[in-house]
């Protein structure tokens, strides 16, 4: 699996190389290109373009524009999402900022990462990155915990001088995860993910024509019904070991040979 | 038990449609969404006499903005309803105030005949004044009707020639009146007040302002912005909150739209039954300028006025929304009382402590968003660390020991049993 999400990395940033190139030519930037990534961004929740993680969506956009994407994450996985802006030739200081929301629209911290920078004036452009905690599969319901769900990703310039609003700038995005296994299994799961509108689907799946939905991707592997996690391996291993172990100390208690004092003939 | 969708296989019939209608305009079949009426677009181009400049890559920017809509016109997807409007047009006299009626329907709003918008578009010649807020009021009239996406591209060289009508505060009051239209703004190689002015409009309305000093800029940017309109989004529905719960509206899973004005309360109703379990997020806009601190609160509470569960968000500097939610799973009944009711209602109280400089208008709120989803509440703990199930070297050391001692312990019991027996 590893193999293939890097495989398709790889070949998703030699398509990029050859993206924009294609985009100028092209009369209308679709919603996606040949890969499937996205060329656009949303400009709220509610029309935040669905981005899969290892692809990397591109968008092209004006200083002071708000860029709404969102991705699927599910448990076990620990997030990170990366942008770059490129930033026209001449301008002012600019901060830029990743604002990462989970799919109640709550906003969730980032562990590492520089969310917030500031570029300089006129440098080329700048880097982003936030690295979510571990997505657990089930929370207290006051708890703010990242659960599986569609999570939102917000990129805009916090402080910008006038002159620079509405320069075109280029913007990059790409989520990736870490598997972070059975360490974050917690107890107990939720029925549906939190993706936004999943009451209001129905569940016809033959239907040929796609109705809009605020948030219809799934993981490449679907929503994990939460019952399998290395904690199973870890627990058969120590299970076989124990056993082993129950019979090296019987062993040991009966010697080598025969228990001293009873005759060869018993 | 979670179904599998297959959004890129719709995307990409969606792209295939597109790209079929863009490659054979004539014949493709549109592919729009059903069960919603067609996204309709209205562009909006200034014609004031400053479009005669010639700075835009050599020409002036009227050219520009002709050869721009002529390849617009040429790439609309076959399903988007087109219309153009223009501002500053007709009238080229000096007295302001008929300079300041000055806006005209080039194309109306429908179908598009691609020759006859681009003859149309053909005649225009830089005249007039800048009446950027009566023109966006016409311009949203124009669009009245229908529940699919609408939004209008205007695209300026100056800033608006007509106070006191304020164009900021005309884009505000055409969102509120929640017909779920979205402005987009492109200035033509703007000064700082123009760009303050557009982005200002285009911020009132959810829009995007775009600068453009280059020819290819402006095409690139319109086309994108009519494409947008044909990506089909969901609609919200319109909702009134009350001020308390006992008379706000009861609300079932699905998107709502309202508004809300600086500190005030907004209450929904939602029935949950038991073993359900409540989502709800909610996001207050800010579209006009407001003070650097703000917050959202959302709390589900009971009838009685107990809170069950909040969300809250705080926030500092520039932003377009502030946005919170909350989950509230209702449990199980264990006990069968039958006189109870079956559904709870609980009461979501959203408030916000958004303010503004003395000046800013109050009036319309500030535009919310409100998610409701009702799904069943969390299965009773089946996951992997509930079955029992650890983890680590420590484990493995324990049972390791556990499984020794208990050998010994085995080993020794069936010596002494050996032993008992022999003596006996």
């Amino acid at each position: 699996m590893r193999a293939v999400r890097v495989l398709s990395a790889a070949l998703l940033t030699l398509g990029l190389a050859a993206a924009p190139a294609a985009a100028d030519s092209s009369p209308s930037p679709g919603a996606s290109d040949d890969d499937g990534a996205p060329t656009r961004a949303g400009t709220s929740f509610r029309t935040a373009t669905e981005v899969e993680q290892g692809q990397t969506a591109t968008a092209r956009a004006s200083t002071g524009d708000y860029l709404y994407w969102s991705f699927p994450a599910d448990a076990g996985q620990r997030p990170t999402v990366r942008a770059t802006v490129k930033l026209p030739e001449s301008h002012a200081a600019e901060t830029w900022q990743i604002d990462v929301y989970d799919g109640l629209r709550r906003r969730q911290a980032c562990q590492y990462g520089a969310q917030t920078r500031t570029a300089g004036t006129d440098t080329p452009s700048v880097e982003l990155e936030c690295v979510l905690r571990t997505v657990r599969a089930w929370s207290e319901p006051w708890a703010n915990d990242p659960l599986p769900g569609t999570y939102y990703v917000r990129l805009t310039a916090l402080r910008l001088s006038t002159a620079d609003l509405g320069q075109p700038v280029n913007a990059e995005l790409r989520v990736g995860s870490k598997d972070m296994g059975g360490a974050a299994a917690v107890d107990g799961a939720l029925s549906e993910p939190l993706v936004p509108g999943i009451a209001t689907r129905d569940g016809s799946e033959e239907e040929d024509d796609d109705p809009a939905v605020l948030a219809g991707l799934e993981p490449e592997d679907g929503w994990t019904s939460g019952w399998w996690s290395d904690r199973w391996t870890w627990t058969a291993a120590g299970g076989v070991l124990a056993a082993l172990a129950g019979v090296a100390g019987y062993r040991l208690t009966r010697g080598s040979g025969r228990p001293p004092g009873v005759p060869p003939t018993a | 038990m979670i179904r599998r969708k297959r959004p890129v296989a719709g995307a990409c019939a969606l792209l295939a449609a597109l790209t079929a209608g863009l490659a054979f305009p004539a014949g493709a079949a549109a592919g729009e969404p059903t069960g919603q009426d067609a996204p309709k677009v209205n562009l909006v181009l200034d014609v004031s006499g400053s479009m005669r400049a010639k700075d835009i890559d050599g020409q002036s920017r009227m050219a520009a903005a002709k050869q721009a809509f002529n390849e617009v016109l040429d790439a609309t997807p076959e399903e988007v309803e087109l219309g153009i409007r223009t501002l500053g047009a007709n009238y080229p006299g000096d007295d302001r105030k008929e300079g300041c009626k000055d806006t005209a329907q080039l194309y109306p709003v429908g179908p598009l005949d691609r020759t006859e918008a681009k003859t149309a578009v053909a005649t225009l010649a830089p005249t007039g004044w800048t009446p950027i807020g009566p023109a966006l009021l016409k311009a949203a009239d124009d669009l009245e009707g229908g529940d699919g996406s609408k939004r209008i591209v205007l695209i300026s060289d100056g800033e608006d020639t007509c106070a006191p009508l304020d164009p900021c505060e005309v884009a505000r009051e055409i969102a509120a009146r929640g017909i779920g239209l979205t402005i987009d703004t492109l200035g033509l190689v703007p000064n700082a007040k123009l760009s303050r002015q557009l982005s200002c409009i285009a911020e009132a309305t959810g829009g995007t302002y775009t600068s453009v000093e280059h020819q290819d800029e402006l095409t690139d940017r319109v086309n994108e912005l009519v494409d947008r309109a044909a990506e089909p989004v969901v609609t919200p529905v319109a909702t009134e909150g009350a001020g308390s719960c006992a008379k706000a509206p009861t609300l079932e899973s699905g998107l709502y739209t309202d508004r809300e004005e600086f500190g005030q309360q907004r209450w929904y109703r939602v029935e949950l039954l038991a073993g359900q379990e409540l989502r709800a997020s909610v996001s207050v806009a800010a579209d006009r300028a407001v003070r650097p601190d703000y917050g959202v609160l959302l709390r589900a509470v009971t009838v009685h006025d107990r809170e069950i569960v909040r969300g809250e968000a705080t926030g500092n500097g520039r932003t377009d929304a502030l946005s919170t939610g909350l989950r509230y799973p209702k449990p199980e009944r264990d006990d069968d009382d039958s006189d109870k009711p079956a559904a709870e209602v609980v009461c979501l109280a959203v408030t916000n402590s958004f303010s503004a400089d003395s000046g800013v208008k109050t009036t319309p709120g500030l535009p919310l968003e409100l998610t409701v989803d009702v799904v069943d509440g969390p299965d009773g703990a089946d996951d992997v660390a509930s079955f029992g199930l650890g983890r680590g070297w420590w484990l493995l050391g324990a049972l390791i020991l556990t499984g020794f001692l208990a050998g010994l312990v085995w080993g020794w019991l069936s010596r002494w049993r050996v032993a008992v027996w022999r003596t006996n």
